[in-house]
């Protein structure tokens, strides 16, 4: 039976060792942490459908079998490539033979201490959208820190995204729809508040995000202000300050807002250097996500034969994009194990020639 | 006064707190679509009173929005009520209504 190693038991991970162990292959999978699921086990209820993140964790659990065997806090420590052979140390000194790699070891949201300006760390009314999802998962009430409910919050887009200055100057995709659909749940728990969501741009990419964003404004009345935040500042009641420019209107504007929300976007997972190091593949200059070797038709391949990429290692994307990639990668492996060949997009356009 | 030689500008700020909401309240009570505009501009660009005065109908539901009102007090009825804006607007807000209800609005005030 051909086996497969896996880096990272999240999304990407858990659906592609199921569909590969369906296929027929015998999958192993390296997680660092202390369980599956990856961001699974932090967000509450997923756009654009609100299914429960805890119901899709539960689904992928379900359909784990006897030939996916899990090494949980485990990191891959060395591996060499012996022909059509890997062989891989693990952490703890475990040995593997693979036929196959598969890397999906997915993403972190960015660090908001970085963007000091917005006072996260400093401020203890400024949170992050990756701590509201655990706040609602947990099935808990959005308070100030004096355990009062905000009247008025402020959601701030792109932070650590589309900004030099973060040093990240591409979109992470999910956090505007992410917006939107926290805000809508806000208003759904806090009926009476107000909430402004301040953006660059809005992009309401996926299929029936625009929906749900025209039900945001006309049903929830979340405002939306065309301006970046340049600095919030803490009032002696602990609400902050935030200063904007009201673009559309091209005047500065100030208000004050009970809490702030900071959409923090993507960035490669921590070990991925590490993985990427000992693996010998690519990222990319500007964002430091995994490459594929082709943007178009390899999307799941990667320069290294044998060595295959899916989720938001190779870039922000969605869980429904995730969930697509983990599926097709699992037909583009069972294929290279099948010829043992792994073509590049250079070796079919020289056929192409002939 | 004796000239010292400087002026002061006045504070440009819309100062959100500082400004009272409630025309923008009472209009989206009456025309809820209202909230559905996201300042594309369409309605001002077919506007035909925009061509010859400032009247900008995306301009006032911001500024409404923000409670800076005294722009669309003085201007509102500067619209001819022709409702091209309407036929223009990719959102589907009734323009031609909010209009006829900021001037409903603002009269009574």
């Amino acid at each position: 039976m051909k086996h497969i190693l896996v880096i990272g038991g999240g999304v990407a991970g858990l659906e592609a060792s199921i569909r590969l162990s369906e296929l027929g292959f015998s999958v192993s999978i390296i997680e660092q942490a202390d369980k599956l699921g990856g961001k699974l086990n932090r967000w509450d209820r997923l756009f654009p459908n609100s299914l429960p993140a805890k119901d899709l964790l539960q689904e992928l659990e379900s359909r784990l079998n006897s030939n996916i065997q899990a090494h949980l806090n485990a990191q891959i420590s060395a591996i060499q490539k012996n022909k059509n052979e890997f062989e891989v140390t693990i952490t703890g000194g475990l040995h593997l033979s693979v036929d196959a790699v598969l890397v999906t070891t997915g993403f972190e949201v960015f660090d908001a201490n970085k963007k000091e300006e917005y006072g996260y760390g400093i401020y203890d009314n400024v949170i992050t959208s990756a701590e509201l999802e655990e706040t609602l998962r947990n099935g808990g009430e959005l308070l100030t820190i004096d355990g009062k409910k905000p009247n008025r919050i402020g959601i701030i887009h792109c932070v650590g995204s589309r900004d030099e200055k973060a040093g990240n100057t591409y979109c992470s995709q999910v956090c505007c729809i992410t917006a939107v659909k926290q805000a809508i749940e806000i208003r759904e728990q806090l009926p009476e508040s107000e909430i402004f969501c301040f953006y660059m741009d809005l992009r309401m990419f996926g299929r029936h995000f625009e929906n749900i964003y025209k039900d945001a404004q006309i049903k929830h009345e979340v405002q939306f202000i065309r301006g970046r935040l340049s600095e919030a500042f803490e009032n002696s009641d602990g609400s902050l300050m935030l200063k904007v420019e009201d673009t559309l209107l091209g005047k500065p504007l100030k208000m004050n807002v009970d809490m702030v929300i900071l959409m923090v976007g993507m960035v490669p997972s921590a070990n991925s250097n590490h993985i990427k190091n000992i693996l010998k593949l690519k990222t990319a200059a500007d964002d430091g996500f995994f490459s594929p070797a082709d943007k178009h038709y390899e999307s799941l391949k990667t320069d290294m034969p044998g060595i295959f990429i899916a989720g938001a290692c190779s870039g922000p994307k969605t869980m429904e994009n995730t969930i697509n990639e983990a599926r097709a990668v699992s037909i583009q492996i069972a294929e290279y194990l099948k010829s043992n060949k792994h073509h590049s997009i250079t070796q079919i356009l020289e056929t192409v020639k002939l | 006064m004796k000239d010292f030689g400087y002026t002061i500008n006045r504070d440009r700020q819309i100062d959100y707190d500082a400004l009272p909401r409630d025309v923008y309240h009472q209009l989206k009570k009456m025309e809820p679509s209202v909230n559905a505009c996201i300042s594309c501009g369409t309605c001002a660009a077919t506007c035909t009173a925009g061509q010859f005065t400032d009247f900008s109908l995306r301009r006032y539901i911001l500024l409404l929005r923000r409670g800076d009102n005294s722009e669309v007090i003085k201007n509102i009825d500067k619209c001819m009520l022709c409702g091209k804006c309407m036929l223009a607007c990719p959102m589907g807000v009734n323009t031609r209504n909010v209009i006829q209800s900021i001037q409903l609005i603002i009269n009574k005030l």
